[in-house]
């Protein structure tokens, strides 16, 4: 049994017990991440599709994923989500992939750098780290965006929600030797109440989340019944083990 | 159907292979929970190969391409982000089978005479697996395969005078390319894998010449009986291939759990950065190799540079691997099983285990000054290990072995 044990736990050790995470700023909040909630989804693609993709493409995903497993039917999509077209003039379908009609060199121009793909940005940063960018965008009259942000400054990115969420002004203490910001006072009102706006924002990160890996949606579904029918041939292979092994003393 | 296999048989030794290496080749019977790994390695070594061929017919190996390819497979192709991570997980699998089943040698002496050979071949396939993993892990074209690749073969180029020409060799170009992945692409699907399957028929053949060991290190061929068959041994089919499935099932679960529910295992079978396409003027705030390395990465950096060159790290991880080559020559004792040496043995076991394990924790982490010291220990006692075990095994006093294996 002890044997037993200690190989667990030499299987086990290496696997658990990482993740470290550095501490978080004081204004940090934790978004719901559910990528099952399809209402949330949509409400998200919306914004994806209205304040994000103006700048930024999703260039390994197709509409039709997210048509399918967001349950929008492909004309509403076409018709309400799909605002490019294609170099030929022609403006893109369903089966294409999600992207922009800004040109690098027009971006690095506009920006100092290409805004990167978002396909995989909740993949290779947190979404609640995503979550609390969106949200920290502040005055900052010194850059060039007119706004500075809290998460990642000097952040080349403009404040592109700010007629949702308003404008706001940072508090600033010292923490450490170093002056951080803290928090946030809204020095004038945005279309939506900050509630409406971190809903969201949270949709958003929400689409994010699905759109870094869409085969999340199937993986739980099919996993259940490749590890039940598993379950099942193990018992049987059991038994099986057991009926021949009777001979071996 | 007899007159099928008659006809067969004559042209092609079908019954006798099956005969040889199945139903008459006997295994002691009592093999213990360790003994599923070689199975168990077998199987992910076919699954690697099944999923890695279908890979393949949608991955481009290109620099241009690669990236968006693997992204296709996810998202457009059917199943594909199943096949995929099948393969990643795969190969972190694979790693943690070879690693128990490489331990379960040391625990039961099984490198020893006359199975020295069983264990180089099998050394050989350990060494093969790591520059298949490492070759592998480029390929997705992300971000950290990228930095990976770079920071590994940049230690070629510490090699005194032929380095910076050994490692412009290796990645084909000044710095890690395209060039890079093509070639890695073409070792990665046939070189590689060719060797390896050749390598473990040669373990499996020299195994079943020689006859396994098992956890009481009895060598079950001294006791026949009258018809020849060792009296402790029964046969592989069927015994053991019911019990082997078993394990094989045991092992699908955990398995197919990582790839339905935690595929990235927490970064560790598939690491954030990857997840951005590689970029050479963008450096990942901490670059380390995939967890199945970093025991031997960790000893790479707890050697310090000497006069600005950190060969001598090299050396230590290069001599970490070549030392459990010559295993059957430092162990010296007469004793195979774990089960009648000495304390010190065990405890010496135990020390490497704990080294291993937590070198490879620590290769995980950033090298803070504290993150040094522990591995510079952790490295000293590994090696501790070789060299308390040459002349352990020359003097230790040895409990007494049974005629016939415990059951």
């Amino acid at each position: 049994m002890l044997k037993r044990i200690a190989l667990i736990l030499t299987v086990c050790c290496p696997l658990a017990a990482f993740g470290s995470e550095g501490a978080h700023p004081a204004f940090w909040k934790e978004p719901s991440i559910n990528v099952h909630d399809k209402a949330s989804l949509q409400r998200g693609a919306r914004m994806f599709a209205n304040y994000c993709m103006g700048c930024h493409q999703a260039k390994y995903q197709r509409w039709m994923h997210v048509a399918d497993d967001l349950g929008i039917p492909d004309d509403v999509l076409q018709n309400n989500l799909i605002w490019t077209t294609g170099p030929k003039g022609k403006k893109e379908r369903v089966g294409m992939l999600m992207t922009n009609a800004m040109t690098d060199e027009y971006a690095s121009n506009a920006f100092g750098k290409v805004p990167p793909d978002l396909t995989l940005v909740a993949r290779y940063r947190e979404p609640a780290w995503i979550y609390n960018y969106l949200q920290a965008f502040y005055i900052d009259s010194s850059s060039k965006t007119g706004v500075n942000n809290a998460l990642l400054k000097g952040a080349s990115m403009p404040d592109v929600l700010w007629s949702l969420q308003g404008l706001q002004r940072a508090k600033f203490e010292k923490v450490d030797n170093e002056k951080q910001v803290v928090g946030f006072d809204q020095v004038q009102k945005g279309s939506m109440s900050p509630k409406q706006f971190q809903r969201s924002v949270n949709d958003l990160v929400n689409f994010l989340a699905y759109l870094g890996e869409p085969a999340q949606l199937d993986r739980a579904v099919v996993g259940k019944w490749v590890i039940l029918f598993l379950v099942i041939l193990l018992v049987l292979a059991y038994a099986l083990k057991k009926e021949y092994w009777k001979d071996v003393h | 159907m007899a007159k099928l296999l008659t006809w067969v048989d004559d042209r092609f030794p079908l019954t006798r292979m099956m005969r040889e290496h199945l139903t008459e080749y006997y295994a002691p019977k009592n093999f213990n929970f360790w003994y599923y790994f070689g199975s168990l390695a077998l199987l992910v070594l076919v699954m690697q190969i099944i999923t890695g061929i279908f890979l393949t017919m949608q991955y481009q190996p290109s620099a241009e391409g690669a990236f968006a390819s693997v992204q296709y497979i996810m998202r457009d192709v059917h199943w594909g982000w199943l096949i995929r991570y099948m393969h990643t997980t795969g190969a972190s699998m694979f790693f943690i089978v070879v690693y128990l089943h490489m331990f379960r040698g040391l625990l039961y002496g099984s490198y020893k005479k006359p199975r020295e050979l069983i264990w180089i071949f099998g050394m050989l396939i350990f060494l093969a697996l790591m520059a298949e993993a490492f070759m592998g892990y480029l390929l997705p074209w992300g971000n950290m395969s990228f930095w990976g690749a770079q920071v590994i073969i940049s230690l070629f180029s510490t090699i005194p005078w032929v380095g910076h020409g050994l490692a412009q060799w290796i990645r084909g170009d000044f710095v890690i390319s395209g060039a890079t992945l093509n070639r890695f692409f073409a070792l990665h699907v046939i070189a590689m894998p060719l060797i390896l399957l050749g390598l473990v028929v040669a373990h499996i053949l020299a195994l079943h010449e020689v006859g396994s060991n098992n956890p009481d290190g009895v060598e079950i061929k001294k006791n026949k009986d009258e018809r020849g068959i060792p009296r402790d041994g029964i046969p592989f089919h069927p015994y053991y291939t019911v019990k082997d499935l078993v394990g094989v099932i045991v092992f699908l679960i955990v398995f197919f759990l990582i790839v339905f529910y935690a595929p990235t295992m927490h970064d560790l079978f598939l690491e954030a950065p990857n997840f951005q396409p590689a970029d050479p003027l963008n450096t990942p705030a901490h670059i380390a190799p995939v967890w199945y390395f970093t025991p031997f990465y960790s000893i790479l950096r707890s050697v310090p540079s000497i006069g600005g060159t950190a060969f001598p790290g090299v050396l230590a991880m290069g001599l970490s691997i070549v030392l459990l080559f010559f295993l059957p020559w430092i162990d010296n004792g007469l004793v195979r099983s774990t089960r009648y040496r000495s304390g010190l043995h065990k405890a010496l076991l135990v020390l490497f285990a704990i080294s291993f394990i937590g070198l490879g924790y620590f290769g995980t982490q950033p090298p803070t000054p504290q993150v040094k010291m522990v591995a510079q220990t952790l490295t000293a006692c590994y090696f501790l290990f070789f060299i308390g075990m040459f002349f352990v095994s020359r003097y230790e006093k040895t409990k007494p072995v049974p005629e016939r294996v415990t059951h």
